[in-house]
């Protein structure tokens, strides 16, 4: 964070001339995720391999995913980006005919032990997805739903965390005054905010984003990739994109996925401006996916 | 220029191939027809169904103007006051052969009415056909006064005399006089209901209650009844000082009567006590008329029925339906949504889920008095048996549950109709989005969670709907009911003042029962006829209004949730 050894104006040379400016890139992190020390890794994943039935669509996953960095994962269509950060609150747990091998440590504790409770782990490790998906309740209770789920909350605290939520996803101030109408009254923008509101809103260790803002409009996209470098300071993030701009925007570290294996892993700079594979280098210079 | 003449040639083409029959086919247009005819038959089909019965049932209760006819016949010269009912044309062969022997002197077919003559068991029969053309005199006597009694039906006349313990009362106006003491036969007979049902049916309940108490101890080999006795003892007390005070009551009941001459020739005498109300329709007004007709269709939802049925309201039948309907609503909503919620969030879905599924919705095609035997051997004599040998030891040999009661026929009910509600049930969930389901779960809910706090309530629509269908079909369903806990006449409402207040082993009356009943069961065929339209409109309009009711609700959860489902 403190140094800046390559310089941001560099540019990515691709055979076709596409040229990148890594600019773009929003992070000065260049250090590869494998030095990491072992304190700062939130998330250890170790040769982990995902099958749907008899179909494999994650292979050999090897990643430290650092605490209270972004970390993106990339990469085209049906490559298994998805799949990958629903392992981390184990929503693939609800597919049937899933079967995982390998290892996820959140913390040092590995995840699938028996006597994880699968409820505490997803209140660590919060979600958000493509679509915006709030309840068909108020705005107010929509926030307060993970709060309440936590246990008996004393209505002054719950208004107190519910309007922290609020304030911390931004959306606050647009939405103070009528906390009690339905969420569904809100733009496609806010209804994310809120659900991000909601998510933030039990204070979880991990923010997992499934495409968080490709199915907003541009305006919502920036506000939205706003608040991700806001929330980095406290959670630690992990964002999938179909969106390279995105992911270079917003991102410290980003992976490289590719039909179910991880190509390239490391710093966004490095992945924008010097590529170590040759696939990487086509992806992101847009000559595919 | 050049367009409009070349407009006509085109227009000419284009009619020339919509008048062909194979283009006409072609473009679906006859398919719209044979559409539209089918739904406009099935509107005029349930249009014209509501419609005569709501006429016939609606018109027995308007006060018509009861005519005095003097008509001649085969048996000489005769009189009869009464109402029209009924109007026929009779086709001539018909009258010829019927052997009257009498030469019809009027062209075209003979015209015949229906004079509702009361005066029963005096003057019988108290429905009989007249031919227009015997008719030679017919006139509106103002002072006829039509009397609803409690017993015998109507009866039609003008006042004699009014009799007070015996004696004439001479009266002014006997009309008003008359009027005035009804109302005090009213009051009085209002007073005898409070006694009979605050105090007499109390203390006989009481009673009964000690006298299963004594009998449980007695099983238990407990013979000390000293206290038992005294209670009974201050009961008896009681009822006797209550028996006392009925006993006033109809003792002054008794002191005024009526005599009434009838169709001019013959008298009959009413006790005051027997009539229920009376009426001089040739003196009303359209709007006392009116008055009087809302009044009886009030009497008539309001009061018990008398008269083997066919006469007085149907107060207990339409408590008793409506009752056994909300019971059975909420018996089978949480079973049904409980198996609903298994079969679709639990269960794993394979070839054994599906058969359930195919048997679940077989279930619903089984005929009805096939879950009324059903009822019968298995609620009635075995479950309600059980519960009798267990908990009722006391009552025996008199069956207290084993014997068929409001609670087994909302069983029964409720087990015809709780595939309707898994069917919707399960619709309605698997139409719930996933996103919303993972939205719950990645907020750390439980399974359990999710579904009573994001599904279910977005699944309400949908078990609406199912419990409107099994509303639907359970209120209007007669069959098993027969089997399982309706009878003719229930002594006593399935509610009433003694603990526990809702009496669910009572047998009570249902209105489709007692349209059977009245319509097909009855000793007097005619009087029974509009009552039998009057209790069917009734039943259609309870249906229509429950259905209403819920549907209401549902569409107003709908559009709570319908922005969630997209």
């Amino acid at each position: 964070m403190t140094e800046n050894p390559l310089p941001s104006e560099s540019v990515i040379a691709s055979p076709s001339g596409v040229k990148l400016a890594a600019k773009l890139v929003g992070s000065t992190d260049t250090r590869s995720p494998s030095e990491l020390p072992a304190d700062d890794v939130c998330l250890k994943v170790s040769d982990l391999a995902l099958f749907y039935g008899s179909k494999q669509s994650l292979n050999e996953i090897n990643m430290r995913i650092p605490r209270q960095r972004v970390t993106a994962v990339i990469g085209p269509s049906g490559c298994g980006k998805s799949t990958l950060i629903r392992c981390f609150n184990r929503m693939n747990d609800l597919i049937d005919g899933v079967s995982i091998t390998g290892r996820i440590e959140l913390n040092g504790l590995e995840i699938h032990d028996q006597d994880v409770d699968v409820a505490q782990l997803r209140r660590q490790v919060g979600m958000v997805f493509q679509r915006p998906n709030p309840f068909p309740k108020s705005i107010y209770e929509n926030v307060a739903y993970g709060l309440r789920l936590a246990g008996k909350v004393p209505k002054s605290e719950l208004d107190d965390r519910v309007e922290w939520g609020l304030t911390n996803a931004a959306l606050w101030d647009e939405v103070h005054d009528r906390l009690n109408e339905s969420a569904l009254g809100l733009s496609g923008g806010q209804q994310q905010r809120l659900v991000i509101a909601r998510a933030i809103a039990v204070e979880p260790s991990v923010l997992l984003l499934d495409e968080p803002a490709s199915a907003l409009d541009p305006i919502s996209t920036l506000k939205i990739e706003e608040l991700i470098a806001d929330l980095k300071t406290r959670y630690t993030i992990v964002i999938v994109t179909h969106n390279m701009q995105q992911a270079a925007r917003v991102s410290d570290f980003t992976a490289f996925l590719y039909l179910g294996e991880l190509i390239e892993y490391d710093s966004t700079l490095k992945i924008f401006t010097n590529p170590s594979e040759s696939k990487t280098e086509d992806y992101v210079t847009g000559r595919y996916g | 220029m050049e367009t409009s003449e070349r407009l006509p040639q085109e227009h000419r083409k284009l009619f020339r191939e919509r008048m062909s029959l194979g283009v006409w086919f072609k473009s679906g247009e006859p398919w719209v027809w044979l559409t539209a005819t089918a739904v406009g038959t099935s509107i005029i089909a349930v249009l014209g169904l509501i419609g005569i019965i709501a006429v016939k049932g609606l018109a027995h209760f308007w006060p018509a103007d009861v005519i005095t006819f003097d008509y001649e016949n085969e048996l000489g010269a005769q009189k009869i006051a009464g109402k029209v009912v009924q109007r026929e044309r009779v086709p001539r062969e018909q009258f010829e052969e019927s052997g009257a022997g009498r030469t019809l002197d009027i062209s075209g077919d003979p015209i015949r009415l229906m004079i509702k003559s009361g005066n029963r068991r005096v003057n019988p029969p108290d429905f009989r056909w007249i031919y227009m053309h015997d008719i030679t005199k017919q006139d509106k006597q103002k002072e006829l006064i039509t009397f609803e009694r409690l017993e015998w039906g109507n009866a039609y006349g003008t006042i004699v005399e009014l009799r007070q313990s015996g004696n004439t009362v001479n009266a002014e106006n006997p009309w008003r006089e008359l009027k005035t003491r009804i109302g005090r036969v009213v009051d009085l007979r209002h007073q005898a209901r409070v006694v009979q049902n605050r105090s007499i049916d109390r203390i006989n309940y009481k009673l009964e209650q000690l006298r299963l108490k004594q009998r449980k101890r007695e099983l238990q080999g407990n013979f000390n009844t000293a206290d038992l006795d005294q209670q009974r003892e201050q009961l008896n007390q009681e009822y006797a000082i209550k028996e006392r005070e009925l006993n006033e009551i109809n003792a002054e009941l008794e002191r005024d009567e009526v005599v009434i001459a009838i169709s001019g020739n013959s008298e009959s005498v009413i006790p005051l006590k027997n009539i229920v109300r009376a009426w001089q329709p040739n003196a009303m007004n359209v709007f006392t008329k009116f008055g009087h007709y809302c009044a009886s269709i009030w009497a008539f939802l309001s009061e018990g029925s008398r008269e083997a049925n066919t006469e007085g309201g149907v107060f207990p039948a339409l408590f008793g339906t409506v009752l056994m309907v909300m019971l059975m609503s909420v018996l089978v909503t949480p079973f049904g949504v409980i198996a609903a919620l298994y079969l679709r969030e639990y269960a794993r879905q394979g070839a054994f889920v599906r058969l359930i599924r195919i048997a679940v919705n077989n279930l619903a095609g089984v005929p009805s008095i096939v879950y009324g035997v059903f009822g019968l051997g298995f609620f009635v004599y075995l479950v309600g048996g059980t519960i009798d040998s267990v908990f009722f030891q006391a009552a025996k040999p008199a069956p207290t549950f084993g014997t068929p009661g409001l609670i087994w026929a909302s069983l029964t009910l409720a087990l015809l109709t709780v595939p309707v509600v898994i069917v919707s049930t399960e619709e309605g969930l698997t139409r719930i989005p996933k996103s919303l389901r993972e939205g719950s779960l990645a907020l750390g809910a439980t399974k359990a969670e999710t579904l009573f706090k994001v599904v279910l309530p977005m699944a309400s629509p949908s078990i609406l709907t199912g419990i409107i269908l099994a509303i639907a079909r359970a209120a209007g369903e007669v069959a098993p009911l027969m089997l399982v806990g309706v009878v003719k006449l229930a002594p006593t409402l399935p509610i009433d003042g003694n603990f526990p207040f809702l009496h669910l082993e009572r047998k009570f009356m249902h209105l489709g029962f007692h349209i059977y009943d009245v319509g097909f069961q009855s000793p007097n065929v005619d009087a029974a006829r509009p009552l039998v339209f009057a209790t069917a409109l009734l039943l259609v309009i309870i249906i229509i209004v429950l259905n209403l009711t819920a549907i209401t609700l549902r569409n107003r959860l709908e559009a709570r949730y319908r922005e969630a489902m997209n």
